[in-house]
């Protein structure tokens, strides 16, 4: 028999996992903030956009089937975040929205407001995007000023609607984390999937920088997170207290998870070494499969093993676990016979980008290429 | 619940909504049904082998990606905006609403976009036959997406498959094909679909009549003239059969929004089907609402009871009925009347959230067996939103809107059948050029079946006003409790924006079309 509590820990997984790809494919955001720093001349510039402009639709379109997910597996969620944190949320969004037409619109003749102007938004959404989501997903670990009332509906206890997250340091090395990852993604991204050798230096150089400020930024955060307080749900009712050493704790409960975080890290840090030292081109398959084991496995000690995932620093009785804020469990058992799918959805993205992957991009791919951004 | 609330924050709320969503609709009915007309068209290019029906789709896939890309910017607002705008919402419906969601990202973007990009890129990279199949995929896929928003914005005229579950204050799936199979998200679909085939014929039909007009790439024109005309015409049958179906079924779900689209205040049998009229102000009231009168009208007798309930005899309730409750010996439940179970269901929630806070488990377990009594869910929960409602009247719609939105939609409806119908005729008999009255027709018609489909959702969601869940929710105790001027800070910049990125997007589109498709040799 499947009990309810076996279905909103599976629901978590999928959401973790979903979380993860979400921040492997910003590689495409972060590839874009360097779109006025990177490239020498147009041509480069033509490469690089190109080069991402074919993967932009799958990460946009995982962050939305995230979204999708999480209203209906842990709708109380969607509820207060969205619902309370109004003003991140929104300036997330519209970092999107811009995006979305820039790619298809920036070379196009009468475009009105000028390529320059979509090179801009791309920019703008390669910047903006990885690092407010990735502050926003501090507030998993930090907390966020809200209270429920008994029919479940949420107040907000500050006027900043969520942009108050921005103070706190934690938060912000989080964010900072995530924007360095990205580009650094990003980079390897281009090492691996364009043919030009000066590009190729440019990005090696960019890749130091980027690896270091990365690392500063995430071990900041890493650090404070081991040292920090957490809340622990305890018992049937849900008693929400605060605990010493929390994630720390997490870690060391569920060593697996524990496995899965190193594994993660030291994937990355392999993936950024082998491209520097050893000049491999392949160096994103190993911080990509690193990525996406890390922030899988911190999504797991943000919920699992009676952890609060999004605490309330305002009232930690109104704090989410993912068994107050879950679907019923009808809806979460339904919504598992759907996600046996995903596995049939992973494969024919493979194959189909097998197929259109076969030639790198280069010059003369580019020439030969009629749908150009 | 939420008693002290703020209007203007439900109005910014309502507008921020009907903005993002009307922007939406201006780019989604494109993308249904143009991926239909170029997959016909690569079809048609690998069965024959020849350039010029390459050519041809390239030139429709073109425009299909500048709008496809504006449809997905405008389109993750809204999955959002459940969330930031309507949380309260969110929380009481989510454990229904969002697994459509869910699945849609899942089932059908991936799919769309997955395939989007073979279409786009893989031109000179796969197989003619992996390539045609993706092109079919996008198509198939981009209608999986109707699919299932359709699902829960049906799910929302029509709550069904749920119960309510005092315990969480909120309603719980029970199942799933209720939901699936509810009539009106069958209905929606099938109206929706086809009206996106339609606006999209209409838009190549239109542009092919300029390239006729202007004397231009005749070949091109004609034949997309041709797969269009029967495309659409087709499509244009199958939206009248399933608008009359909507109508029907609207008529037994939402009887007040079908008597308000109908301007039909005061009930009757052998009511008569309004063709055209015209509503002006007059003194007469419903409560305190001042109700609007035919200045004219031309009726075709009989038929709307012919229409709902299969004969002259049935009798079909107006709006008075509705609201008050009885006329002609006949009994209807007053809008009063639900009002007092609708609080009487409230009460007892608040009973209950009471009870647990006083560890009363006797009683708490007491009124959550009420709550999942039959009786009670029929005869009290069902009625849940009329608490929040201060008069009988607040359940009265927007008749004007209502009406000529239906009215108008149903007229152009008719005239498109005929339009599609005459450009067939007219190409099969290579009489085209020599009409151009018809091609400027063709051309002029653009605009007003963009007009038609935007109709459609205003009559169905101000139809349903004050209801954000038919009878259990209205729209004011739904919105989240934010300042109404950072709402309004919202609005003002997505009007902006979209109005910026329309622009952009309408402009991009007009010069394509005046440089052509590319030719053979321009294809590097
Ligand atoms: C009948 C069809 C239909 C309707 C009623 C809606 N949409 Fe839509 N939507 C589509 C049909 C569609 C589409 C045809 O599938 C789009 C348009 C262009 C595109 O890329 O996909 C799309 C895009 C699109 C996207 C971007 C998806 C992507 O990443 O590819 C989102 C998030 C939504 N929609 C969400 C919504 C929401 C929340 C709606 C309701 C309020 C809504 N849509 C109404
Ligand atoms: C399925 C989910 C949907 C939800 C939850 C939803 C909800 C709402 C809400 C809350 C409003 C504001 C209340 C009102 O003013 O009427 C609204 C209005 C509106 N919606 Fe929807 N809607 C949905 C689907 C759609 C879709 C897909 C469209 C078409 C693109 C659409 C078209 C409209 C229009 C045109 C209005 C304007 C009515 C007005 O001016 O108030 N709706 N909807
Ligand atoms: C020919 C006769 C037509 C009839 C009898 C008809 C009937 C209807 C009815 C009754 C509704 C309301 C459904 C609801 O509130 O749930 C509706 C909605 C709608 N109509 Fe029509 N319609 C017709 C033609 C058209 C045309 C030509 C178009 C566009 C090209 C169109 C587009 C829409 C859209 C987009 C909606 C909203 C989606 C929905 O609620 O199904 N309709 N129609």
């Amino acid at each position: 028999m499947i009990s309810y509590l076996f279905l909103q820990h599976y629901w978590w997984v999928i959401i973790s996992l979903l979380a993860s790809l979400l921040v492997f494919l910003m590689f495409v955001q972060g590839g874009q903030s360097f779109i006025f720093s990177l490239p020498a001349g147009e041509t480069q510039k033509t490469m690089i956009i190109n080069a991402l402009g074919r993967k932009w639709e799958f990460t946009f379109t995982t962050l939305v089937t995230f979204g999708g997910a999480f209203f209906a597996s842990f709708p109380l969620f969607y509820a207060s975040s969205f619902g309370g944190a109004y003003w991140v949320w929104m300036t997330i969004l519209f970092s999107f929205i811009i995006q979305a037409i820039a790619y298809e619109y920036r070379s196009k003749p009468s475009n009105v407001f000028g390529g320059k102007t979509f090179d801009i938004f791309l920019f703008i959404n390669g910047a903006l995007g990885p690092f407010l989501i990735g502050t926003a997903v501090g507030t998993f670990f930090t907390g966020s000023q809200f209270s429920l009332n008994n029919m479940n509906q949420v107040s907000w206890a500050n006027h900043w609607h969520g942009l108050e997250a921005l103070l706190d340091a934690r938060n912000l090395s989080l964010g900072l984390s995530v924007l360095f990852l990205t580009r650094m993604n990003g980079l390897l991204y281009l090492v691996n999937s364009v043919e030009d050798e000066d590009l190729y230096e440019r990005s090696l150089r960019k890749l130091i920088t980027n690896s270091v400020s990365f690392l500063v930024f995430f071990l900041f955060f890493l650090t404070t997170l081991l040292i920090s307080d957490g809340f622990q749900v305890n018992g049937e009712f849900g008693i929400v207290s605060t605990q010493k050493f929390k994630y720390l704790i997490n870690f060391l409960e569920m060593p697996l998870v524990m496995i899965i975080f190193l594994t993660g890290v030291t994937a990355v840090l392999y993936g950024i070494g082998v491209t520097i030292f050893r000049h491999s081109r392949k160096g994103i398959w190993f911080t990509g499969s690193g990525t996406i084991m890390a922030v899988f496995a911190l999504f797991l000690i943000a919920g699992f093993n009676g952890t609060a995932f999004y605490p309330s620093s305002f009232d930690p009785a109104s704090s989410l676990t993912i068994r107050n804020a879950s679907s019923s469990f009808f809806t979460l058992k339904t919504m598992m016979y759907v996600s046996f799918i995903i596995p049939f959805v992973i494969a024919y993205i493979w194959y189909a980008w097998k197929e259109i992957n076969r030639k790198k991009i280069t010059h003369t791919e580019l020439k030969e290429e009629e749908h150009l951004y | 619940m939420i008693e002290n609330l703020d209007l203007s924050l439900v109005d910014w709320s309502r507008a921020q909504f009907a903005l993002t969503a009307i922007y939406h609709w201006f780019f989604v009915p494109l993308t249904l049904g143009l991926s239909f007309i170029i997959a016909i068209m690569e079809t048609l290019y690998v069965k024959t082998g020849r350039e010029e029906w390459k050519r041809a789709t390239k030139f429709w896939m073109t425009l299909f990606g500048i709008n496809f890309a504006i449809g997905v910017a405008t389109g993750i607002i809204l999955e959002f905006e459940f969330g930031t705008n309507w949380s309260n919402y969110s929380w009481f419906v989510g454990d229904i609403f969002g697994a459509p969601l869910a699945i849609e990202g899942i089932l059908a973007f991936f799919l769309e976009s997955t395939f989007v990009a073979v279409m786009f890129f893989g031109w000179n990279k796969v197989s003619r036959r992996f390539h045609l199949i993706s092109t079919w995929l996008v198509a198939i896929g981009a209608n999986l997406s109707a699919l299932w928003i359709l699902v829960a914005n049906a799910w929302m005229q029509n709550p069904v498959g749920m119960v309510f579950n005092p315990e969480t204050a909120r309603n719980e799936m029970v199942d799933f094909w209720a939901i699936l199979f509810n009539p009106v998200a069958v209905d929606k679909f099938m109206h929706t679909i086809t009206s996106g085939f339609l606006l999209a014929s209409i838009f190549v039909i239109g542009v092919s009549s300029w390239y006729l007009i202007k004397k231009r790439e005749e070949w091109l024109a004609k034949r997309s003239i041709l797969i269009a005309g029967i495309f659409g015409f087709l499509s244009s049958l199958a939206v009248a059969l399933t608008g009359d179906s909507s109508a029907r079924t609207l008529a037994k779900v939402q009887p007040v929004k079908f008597a308000a689209f109908e301007a039909l205040y005061e009930g009757k049998s052998n009511a008569g089907l309004v063709a055209i009229g015209l509503l002006k102000k007059s003194d007469e009231t419903i409560g305190e609402k001042k109700v609007r009168d035919f200045v004219m009208k031309i009726e075709i007798p009989g038929f709307l009871s012919v229409m709902t309930g299969g004969d002259k005899d049935t009798y079909v309730p107006g709006i008075k009925d509705l609201v008050l409750g009885s006329s002609q010996d006949r009994q209807f439940i007053s809008v009063e009347q639900k009002m007092i179970r609708g609080r009487y269901a409230r009460d007892l929630l608040n009973e209950y959230k009471e009870a647990k806070k006083n560890n009363n488990h006797a009683r708490a377990d007491e009124i959550k067996n009420i709550f999942s009594g039959k009786d009670f869910i029929n005869d009290y929960f069902s009625y849940f939103g009329y608490a929040f409602l201060k008069s009988p009247e607040d359940a009265i719609p927007n008749v004007p809107v209502a009406f000529y939105s239906f009215h108008l939609m149903v007229m152009l409806g008719f005239f498109f059948i005929a339009l599609c119908a005459l450009s067939v005729f007219l190409v099969l008999r290579d009489n085209l050029h020599k009409n151009r009255w018809f091609l400027w027709v063709a051309l002029l018609s653009i605009p007003l079946v963009y007009l038609t489909s935007e109709l459609g959702w205003v009559l169905a969601e101000m139809g349903r006003q004050p209801w954000i869940i038919q009878d259990l929710m209205p729209v004011s105790a739904a919105v989240s409790q934010i300042k109404a001027g950072s709402v309004i800070t919202t609005f003002i910049l997505f009007a902006v924006l979209f109005t910026a990125l329309l622009t952009a997007e309408v402009s991009i589109m007009l010069k394509q079309i005046k440089s052509g498709p590319k030719h053979q040799e321009e294809i590097k």
